[in-house]
């Protein structure tokens, strides 16, 4: 096995060998390796497929802007992870990783086909073909897409592992552990600011704590001593928090950062147990500094992506940090200074390496340097192809002419192994644009920049256009003095050399004698979109960059375009012939790199997904075999199976039995508002649409409440306990927003009132018990009170003992039958509830559920606010004329029942509709026509519930139909998926319209 | 993400709080004596302003209480906060 490890760092501890496996096959790195520097110590550069090509790719950086080492992390159906950088992902024993988008293998594969048809995919490619006929797209194109060209696999079990979130407040937050991210956290936290440090990294120092070049220095010593100097002293201050591996993923307003850090990944499997793996840290700082450097640019030749191809710096940082060269024979493309670094740390490790610049000439101190040490420089040169299949083995330079717009000359073809390029430096503005900053634009070496700090936020170093040493380490003092509005002189007096220069030539898409169609010149490698795409898109008249990279796709993979977006501006504003800088630039969105869902969710999962509330009486639901359902956050009983039955037949039971002897609701979930002040009866009469002045204590009244436009908005039962005081009832999942609602009108419009609203839904329990035997089942709980129609009449209350405990008992009803209401203290619901039943065995007094519930008031027509209504009925879309009062001045949106649209005719209206074949039970929502032969058919109305009832042995549903009030008797048509049903409207009440059975 | 200024309770988080639209709209005292057109004024116009807003929210996770907030929508900086029935601040006007 080849060994490219070729010296020692006190990065890597080589007495720590770690085995891993790559696409199956185990191999050997050290503790301090990512997994793409252990690949590339043993020789490894092809690690995945491109996307559309499915050309063979390499890794091309060393960090979290890496677009091909993208791969699949273990195979466990509940802990595989896919789009892990191997870049970042940090080396352990028994790492299982594979590469993606390379079915069946990343040396073989069929997609691989599409590189020589690939003139036959050309930009905009899935939205042209795949397009017709549409019966292809389900059977044939999608599944052949996602076959050959997956981004990786989801697990398909639950995420065994724990995530966690973590609020913290601080006076400064320092983004980036660079030189100039350690200098601003120090000088912050030497004075008095409670400061955070976060970086993603393992270890603090970015990219110059290996470096090693001894032009560049900091008070005579290497600029990688003095850093480390540095970071040991901030690591002693106290009120310095630093967490490294930890990544700022989302910048948000006011200061509000989303950082995830990495806990257990770089662990081996069996110490990542029952640990926590990411935290999410929710950070508000009072002030932050954003210093997250910049990355490298690629440059745009033909054939730049083949493997072996990486950005210069990267190959620095393989050798001086991991100890890893990428190469035996290395050639650096370069425009600018920066690659001389790389060749000189190259050329002391003995290297063989020479550079290809773009720039006429050159001369500093670097420069010169390379040049004594004998390092041949062809300047003023340009790669024009390079060759190689699964790795490059050679390339082809020519002249570049006195404009760089084209080549001159004779090629020159020059073998290597690996080629290092250097496109300049992108500054990373994402944390600055995402806060909402605007940037800049910088001419001479093409830069984007933050173009103002505010006074909470600021970019020092690289990110924001600082290159050279002496540049980043005097300007970042300067403005952290001034932004944190310190005096700090600890750097006063540093000293520093540095011989680097930062002239560029800068040439987006490098010339060819080639035509542009016959090259393939990437630009983002991810998503394989080449400088072609962009100038089809610009040939096909799209203009914004918005438009061009979502046709395009460019930017748009999951490395969201770190190495491509300045490129594709490039290119557009060359082709255009517009100043780049003048075309803005696309939005840098969060997430900065991806997240995992778990980060996101945190511990909210599970049962701690979200709030369950459950009535006192839960225990004797669950115990008495209730099938429950969601009402909001509430359980409540749907239905009680009995001897296996399904939940037709359950429902049937109960319903019959709470009309022909007694049933038992656990009405314990609707919403009650107590009511107290002066001015109570006032308040009901403004927010109901009848008059409450009248009720008299004791006493009981249904009540409709509207929307200021006239719409029903909640219902319930409101009882007078006294003169100021009343109770009101809401429907369970109304609750919130009728308090809400209440609390605003009382707040804003109407503070004068002498109201106090509170909550009480969850002090009382009710249970609700109903049908002829119920008055016998009340007095034998309450055998001194006076049942009699006379005394305790519908729509009233009373006051009563239970075992000494008080009791409000309603004589109220929902479903038609008589029925009292009894609230006691919640702690002594399921008391009361199981009392109610042993008082009731006799008469057969049958528990139902919210279903049972809902059938019965159906039988009654009474409406269920949200299933009858959807927020567009007014009171007398319902027939509900009667509760809407005419004599009350004002009252919540009574100004809106005579708009224009409310008073109209044709309106939609509740009817009760019939089955011609009693049998027939209609589907809630199904649509309602009188004509299905006109096309389109005339659609009139819908199904709003339906049930089959026992009591009247036939089919009976209600709904909202077109003019429906003046249609009764008349016949409509429900047309189904295989038949059509016929129907009569009729009237809304089906059972006892001369509500007999109320006081029976 | 905001950090609101609740008169009642001091500097808390947006999550806490609901927004409740445009500030300062009366309800009518006599909604009976305005036309449709009027009546559709007060009920469905608001504005939408790039600028300088002054808007209602609602401590809902907190106080419960209603306040009126002055927030510059192009940069969502809120520039002040006064109770309900408190005059707006003139220099935002
Ligand atoms: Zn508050």
């Amino acid at each position: 096995m080849p060994n490219y490890r070729i010296h020692k760092t006190e990065y890597i501890d080589e007495t720590k060998r770690v085995s891993f496996k790559y696409d199956g096959k185990t191999y050997f790195g050290y503790e301090g390796d990512t997994l793409a520097s252990a690949l590339l110590a043993n020789g490894i550069h092809l690690v995945g497929r491109s996307f559309k090509y499915h050309r063979p790719r390499g890794i091309i950086s060393c960090g979290a802007e890496e677009p091909n080492a993208i791969c699949q992390i273990g195979s466990k159906k509940d802990l595989t992870e896919p789009n892990v950088r191997a870049t970042e992902l940090e080396l352990y024993e028994g790492l299982e990783a594979s590469s993606q988008n390379c079915w069946p293998n990343v040396k073989f594969d069929i997609g691989g086909i599409n590189n020589f048809i690939s003139p036959l995919i050309p930009a905009g490619f899935y939205y042209k073909t795949f397009m017709w006929p549409k019966s292809f797209w389900k059977k044939v194109y999608e599944p052949l897409i996602r076959l050959s060209a997956g981004l990786g696999k989801s697990p398909t079990e639950p995420d065994p592992d724990i995530y966690d979130h973590k609020h913290v407040h601080y006076d400064v937050l320092v983004i980036g552990g660079g030189v100039s991210g350690i200098i601003a956290a120090k000088m912050a936290a030497k004075n008095n600011l409670k400061t955070l440090l976060v970086d993603d990294k393992k270890i603090l120092g970015g990219s110059t704590i290996y470096q090693n070049n001894e032009n560049i220095k900091i008070d005579d010593k290497l600029s990688s001593e003095w850093l480390k100097n540095e970071i040991q002293e901030i690591k002693k201050l106290s009120n310095l928090t630093i967490k490294t591996r930890t990544s700022i993923a989302a910048y948000h307003g006011y200061n509000f950062l989303l950082a995830k850090e990495n806990l257990t990944d770089h662990l081996p499997e069996e110490k990542k147990k029952n640990k926590i793996r990411q935290r999410l840290w929710k950070i508000r700082a009072k002030k932050v500094v954003i210093a997250t450097g910049s990355i490298e640019r690629p440059l745009v030749f033909n054939n730049n992506d083949r493997p072996g191809i990486l950005l210069s710096n990267s190959i620095n940082k393989y050798l001086d940090y991991y100890g890893v060269t990428c190469g035996e024979n290395i050639i650096l493309f370069t425009n600018n200074d920066s690659a001389y670094e790389t060749s000189i740390s190259l050329h002391k490790k003995g290297i063989k390496n020479l550079i290809v610049d773009l720039r006429k000439s050159a001369s500093s101190e670097l420069i010169k340097q390379a040049e004594s040490l004998g390092i041949k420089i062809y300047f003023n040169h340009v790669v024009t192809n390079t060759f190689g299949y699964r790795k490059i083995n050679s390339l082809e330079i020519m002249k570049l002419s006195e404009d760089g717009n084209t080549t001159v000359g004779n090629k020159i073809r020059l073998s290597c192994d690996c080629l290092g390029m250097s496109g300049g430096w992108t500054p990373m503005v994402h944390m600055h644009t995402q806060s909402g900053g605007k940037l800049d634009f910088r001419d001479e070496d093409q830069v984007f920049l933050p173009k103002e700090n505010s006074e909470d936020q600021i970019s020092v170093g690289s990110c924001n256009g600082d290159f050279d040493l002496e540049n980043i380490i005097d300007k970042t003092v300067n403005k952290i003095n001034k932004f944190l509005e310190i005096d700090n002189q600890d750097y006063q007096d540093t000293n520093i050399i540095c011989s680097k220069e930062n002239d560029t030539r800068n040439i987006w898409l490098l010339p060819n004698k080639i035509p542009l169609g016959k090259t393939k010149c990437f630009i983002d490698f991810q998503n394989d979109s080449t400088a072609k795409d962009i100038k089809l898109a610009l040939k096909e008249g799209f203009r914004s960059i918005e438009h061009v990279k979502r046709y395009t796709t460019t930017g748009m993979a999951t490395d969201q375009g770190k190495l491509s977006n300045m490129h594709a501006l490039g290119i557009i504003a060359d082709t255009a012939g517009v100043k780049m800088g003048t075309l803005g630039t696309t939005t840098f969105r969060p997430p900065f790199t991806p997240l995992t869902f778990g980060t996101l969710v945190g511990r909210n999962v599970g049962k701690f997904f979200e709030v369950v509330r459950k009535t006192s009486m839960h225990e004797w639901h669950v115990e008495n075999n209730a099938e429950f359902e969601n009402v909001g956050q509430w359980k409540r009983p749907w239905y009680y199976p009995k001897n296996g039955e399904n939940m037709h037949d359950a429902v049937q039971r109960e319903s019959k039995a709470a009309r022909d002897s007694a049933g038992i609701l656990d009405a314990s979930t609707l919403g009650k508002i107590d009511i107290q002040g002066s001015d109570a009866s006032e308040f009901l009469n403004r927010v109901y649409t009848n008059a409450w002045s009248k009720l008299a204590i004791g006493k009981c009244r249904y009540g409709l409440m509207l929307n200021e436009d006239g719409m029903v908005y909640d219902d319930g039962v409101t009882t007078r306990i006294s003169e100021n005081h009343y109770l009101m009832t809401t429907t369970t999942g109304g609750a919130a927003n009728v308090l809400s609602k209440l609390e605003d009108y009382l707040q804003t419009e109407w503070p004068e009132l002498d109201v106090y609203l509170t909550s009480v839904t969850d002090h009382y329990s009710t249970a609700s018990i109903c049908g002829p035997n119920s008055k016998k089942i009340l007095n034998k709980l309450f055998p001194n009170l006076d049942l009699s129609d006379e005394n305790f009449p519908h729509m009233s209350f009373k006051e009563d003992k239970l075992e000494n405990i008080n009791c409000r008992i309603m004589r109220i009803s929902f479903t038609g039958e008589q029925s009292y209401e009894i609230n006691i203290e919640s702690k002594y619901g399921h008391s009361l509830w199981k009392m109610c039943i042993e008082a009731g065995k006799e008469f057969n007094l049958t528990p139902y559920g919210t279903e049972t519930m809902h059938l019965l008031r159906a039988e009654k027509g009474f409406i269920i606010v949200g299933q009858d209504t959807d927020g567009t009925m007014t009171p007398s879309d319902l027939q509900m004329d009667w509760i809407v009062s005419k004599k009350k001045f004002d009252f919540i949106g009574k100004r809106s029942l005579y708009r224009s649209d409310t008073v109209r005719e044709d309106r939609k209206q509740l009817v009760g509709l019939l089955t011609d074949d009693p049998k027939e039970i209609l589907e809630e929502g199904a649509q309602i026509v009188s004509d299905v032969k006109s096309k389109p058919i005339d659609m009139l109305g819908h199904v709003t519930s339906s049930y089959f009832s026992p009591n009247l042995n036939k089919s009976i549903a209600l709904a909202v139909v077109r003019s429906g009030k003046t249609m009764k008797g008349q016949k409509l048509i429900i047309p189904m998926e295989n038949k059509n049903i016929n129907v009569t409207v009729s009237d809304t009440i089906f059972l006892d319209k001369e509500n007999k059975r109320l006081n029976a | 993400m905001f950090l609101i200024n609740c008169p009642f309770c001091g500097e808390r988080d947006q999550s806490e709080f609901s927004s409740g639209g445009e500030a300062h709209i009366v309800r009518p005292k006599q909604p009976t004596e305005l036309s449709d057109d009027e009546w559709a004024e007060y009920l469905f116009m608001r504005k939408n302003i790039k600028g300088i807003q002054f808007e209602r929210w609602n401590h809902v996770h907190g106080c419960r209480k209603w306040f009126n907030v002055v927030r510059d929508t192009s940069n969502d900086k809120i520039l002040s906060v006064y109770k309900m029935g408190e005059k707006p601040p003139v220099n935002y006007k």
